[in-house]
């Protein structure tokens, strides 16, 4: 026999504003090698076939099924049970916007995010497909895939302070965005080009140096690190503007 | 019920989706792309291994070029595959991995000097050419002749996934995620787009377009065991096989993959034996030689499969209280190697199973993998049947896999389809006009608002939908995976035709409301059946056995009675079967069938004269 673990999860359906916002108990015997994605499943398959949730993968590769776990945003997919204690608290990410009990909307907030940050590489070269490809250093290749890794997931600005008090700030996973086709040599961009994306308080300059986004990140990027390199590039760009006025 | 038109509709938004889309809108016309979850999450992000094309840069893929792919290609599909189709793949794939350089993807590259890799767990050494620095290198996998897989440490689909988004960004592409097509609009010739449900507030629309492109995916989640992501359910498929007029090519092709994770399923990727890793018993001793001596453990993935579930069979297995498996040994390989190559394995390893790679065995079998069965298309993508309607991608059996894939080809299958098929959608689409019927859109649309109403009401029953689903998804798991016999298969399909008719009496137990899950889940049902239906029915028809599809009862690869295609129509709802019919598997030979080379088994040659007729010469 397993522990019966007790699960207390938000529930509110947009859908039907009328039933208001409330906490529901479920328990679930647990079993060997449960995940979360296990338990809601089998939570919504044979107890309440109306609780929503998101998982896609359910391999911790796609980032879909984000939440906050016992206070602290994780990807549930790949939250082992036996981790927890027998009382396990989930609620849906804050910031985005609520689609129903544990699913938000991800996927508005993040091409909004793409859009800000011109999220792709700007060349002036054209493809040649008659031609061999550009030759590239294997070491910046694997510099720019290590910041490429992110999954969107959410968590990093749902841990955010300073994105849970302005609805503007572009969040770590934005600000690791940018450092990509920083350090990407195909991307002709300038730091005052950049600059102007990120250069304010909405972007690098917004962060309270917290931590809690690198904390809770699934996939351990640096994003410490490069939000502490992006601003010093900024920081010499806006001195040199300066100058040059 | 909201409207949305455009030239092209593109029904799921991975990466041959993205790819046609590109292809569309670099051309001048409007695209709008659906997708059930933010398009970065779709299950192309989910493959680690990598791209093949030939390119031969590094030092192990020297001297390869696209006759040394499409031959892989062709051996690998046992014969299966549409040779033309293979052709226009292996000609244009490394075409396409330069492009994806050029917009962004950060290929790992050729670094000059000795170095060492390890096959069948024994180190060699390799030394690269300083003049290919920086060039694009790849990776040995299973099946190929030459190091041909492209790669980004082992998040290829993930890295490429992310460079196709940007791209659709960059050209302004409106991808709309959460909205799931429910059902294509078509008069009985031309197809008008499709009935969507929003998957955000549950509300339908209507998307209309000039020409519509079904990029869905597999659906491998009709099996109990499977690597696929939770939405590779077959919407697109149950779509498309509802019309009654198009068909499904080869629904019996399946593919098992050799190292699913034990119990979750999630894949491993064949990167792991592809870099070195190994296949261990209970005795913790290597088998794949004994089966392959050439090969071993890079043989096909249908090949590993089969010989791993005949070593279990032989007593070898590991017992479990999950079942029986084998053990993947990457020990070897080292830190450097685990961490930086195979992270995402480490990663897996460690969050699912609690396992060091690094010191301890991971545990593996064989578990459902990729659809070669799929929409079928001509060799443009355009699907048989309906006007205007095309695919790509795992979703189309445009068929360059035949009855088994090899791996890389599948990631590489997306971009590459998705650009070639792109391009004739813009073909297509250059000076064609059409006309919308409003009739038929009105009826269509009010049909689907009360197949809704009469789930979420119970009109039709309280048939729980979970449980006609686990009854589907445990007929397949016994009849239709590895191996597979008559007697089982008939029990398979007498199964399935009961749940057939209990899916036509599902009701809802929840409100349905917004996003509901279970109504989606009912929506897909009876859908999910046909298509189950059409695997067992398709498998206990085909008297032989070929690449992933193997019979027990007949162990030969027959060319002289199969060298044919399936194609299984589900000709109106009130059927209990699929109508199968059948085509040749290519018009043309520049392979004619022969030898794979592995995987022993007998032949039964095709008629000489026909044959030589179709064989021709590369101009």
């Amino acid at each position: 026999m397993g522990r019966e673990l007790q699960f207390e999860i938000f529930r509110y359906n947009p859908q039907t504003p009328e039933v208001e916002p409330r906490m529901q108990t479920y328990t679930l015997e647990e079993t060997p090698n449960m995940t979360l994605f296990i338990a809601l499943n089998r939570i919504r398959e044979e107890q309440d076939p109306s609780l929503i949730f998101d998982f896609c993968c359910r391999a911790g590769i796609c980032g879909a099924c984000a939440m906050v776990i016992n206070g602290r945003p994780g990807l549930a997919c790949q939250t082992k049970t036996k981790d927890q204690s027998g009382t396990i608290t989930l609620h849906p990410l804050p910031v985005y916007k609520l689609i129903g009990d544990l699913s938000v909307d991800t996927g508005v907030w993040f091409r909004e995010m793409y859009e800000k940050t011109e999220s792709w590489i700007h060349t002036s070269k054209a493809f040649d497909p008659a031609k061999p490809e550009e030759r590239m250093d294997n070491k910046t290749a694997e510099e720019i895939y290590e910041l490429e890794r992110c999954i969107e997931c959410g968590c990093c600005v749902a841990a955010c302070g300073t994105a849970r008090l302005r609805d503007d700030f572009l969040g770590a996973v934005a600000l690791n965005r940018i450092a990509r086709f920083h350090v990407d040599p195909r991307d002709e961009r300038s730091d005052a080009q950049f600059f102007e994306l990120v250069g304010n308080d909405a972007g690098v300059f917004g962060c309270m140096g917290l931590l809690a986004c690198e904390d809770v990140c699934p996939k351990n990027l640096p994003l410490q690190n490069q939000l502490g390199f992006l601003r010093r590039k900024m920081g010499i760009t806006a001195i040199k503007q300066l100058f040059r006025r | 019920m909201q409207t949305f038109y455009s030239d092209l509709l593109v029904i799921g938004a991975g990466l041959a989706g993205e790819r046609v889309a590109v292809e569309a809108a670099e051309n001048g016309f409007n695209v709008i792309c659906l997708s059930i979850v933010p398009a970065r999450r779709s299950h192309s992000s989910a493959a680690q291994g990598g791209m093949q094309a030939a390119l031969g840069n590094c030092a192990m893929g020297e001297g390869d070029n696209s006759d040394v792919h499409f031959g892989d290609t062709v051996k690998g599909s046992d014969w299966g595959c549409d040779q033309e189709v293979a052709r226009l793949f292996a000609d244009a794939a490394p075409i396409e991995m330069r492009r994806l350089a050029h917009w962004g993807v950060p290929w790992n590259r050729v670094v000059p000097g000795q170095s060492f890799y390890f096959k069948g767990g024994q180190k060699f050494e390799k030394y690269e050419k300083p003049e290919k620095e920086g060039l694009i290198t790849a990776r040995a996998f299973g099946g190929t002749a030459k190091w041909r897989t492209c790669y980004t440490s082992d998040g290829t689909g993930h890295a490429v996934m992310c460079t196709m988004d940007n791209r659709c960004a960059e050209l302004g592409i409106n991808v709309v995620d959460r909205k799931e097509a429910i059902a294509l609009l078509h008069d009985g010739e031309t197809c008008m787009g499709a009935v969507v449900r929003c998957l955000r507030t549950g509300k339908l629309e209507t998307y209309l377009a000039k020409a519509t492109a079904i990029c869905t995916g597999g659906f491998g989640r009709i099996y109990k065991a499977t690597t696929n992501a939770v939405i590779c359910d077959g919407g697109g498929h149950i779509a498309a096989l509802d019309t009654g007029l198009v068909p499904l090519g080869n629904p019996e092709a399946i593919q098992f993959h050799p190292t699913g994770i034990v119990p979750t399923d999630i894949l491993v990727t064949e990167g792991c034996r592809g870099d070195g890793g190994t296949l261990l018993d209970v005795n913790e001793e290597r088998f794949m030689h004994i089966y392959e001596p050439d090969k071993a453990e890079l043989a096909s993935r249908d090949v590993v499969s089969r010989w791993m579930t005949h070593h279990m069979r032989e007593g070898k297995g590991v017992k479990s209280s999950y079942g029986e498996h084998l053990w993947l040994d990457i020990r070897h390989l080292g830190d450097h190697h685990i961490s930086t190559k195979l992270r995402e394995v480490d990663e897996i390893c460690h969050h699912f199973l609690g396992v060091d790679p690094r010191t301890e065995l991971i545990p593996v079998r064989p578990t459902q993998h990729y659809t070669m069965a799929g929409i079928r298309t001509n060799k443009d993508g355009a699907a048989y049947g309906l006007k205007g309607l095309f695919s790509a991608g795992e979703a189309a059996c445009w068929d360059m896999h035949g009855f088994n894939r090899l791996g890389g080809n599948s990631l590489a299958e997306t971009v590459v389809a998705g650009g070639i098929i792109g391009a004739k959608i813009v073909e297509f689409l250059m000076g064609y006009e059409t006309r919308f019927k409003t009739e038929v859109i009105t009826q269509q649309c009010k049909a689907q608002e009360q197949r809704i109403k009469d789930l979420i009401s119970g009109k039709n029953g309280n048939e729980n939908v979970y449980d006609v689903r686990n009854d589907m998804q445990e007929a397949l798991m016994k009849g239709c995976f590895v191996f597979r016999n008559g007697p089982d298969l008939e029990e398979t399909v007498q199964t399935l035709e009961k749940a057939l008719e209990r899916s036509a009496r599902v009701g809802l137990h929840s409100d349905g409301a917004g996003a509901n899950h279970e109504l989606a889940a009912a929506l897909k049902i009876r859908g999910q059946v046909k298509l189950a239906l059409c695997i067992a029915t398709a498998a206990l028809t085909r008297t032989e056995s070929r690449g992933s599809h193997n019979r027990e009862d007949f162990p030969e690869r027959n060319d002289r009675d199969w060298l044919t295609r399936t194609l299984a129509y589900w000709p109106d709802d009130n059927a209990s079967k699929p109508d199968l019919k059948y085509e040749d598997s290519s018009q043309i030979f520049e392979i004619p069938p022969g030898d794979r080379g592995y995987g022993g088994g007998s032949i039964i040659p095709a008629d000489e004269e026909m044959v030589a007729e179709r064989t021709v010469k590369k101009q």
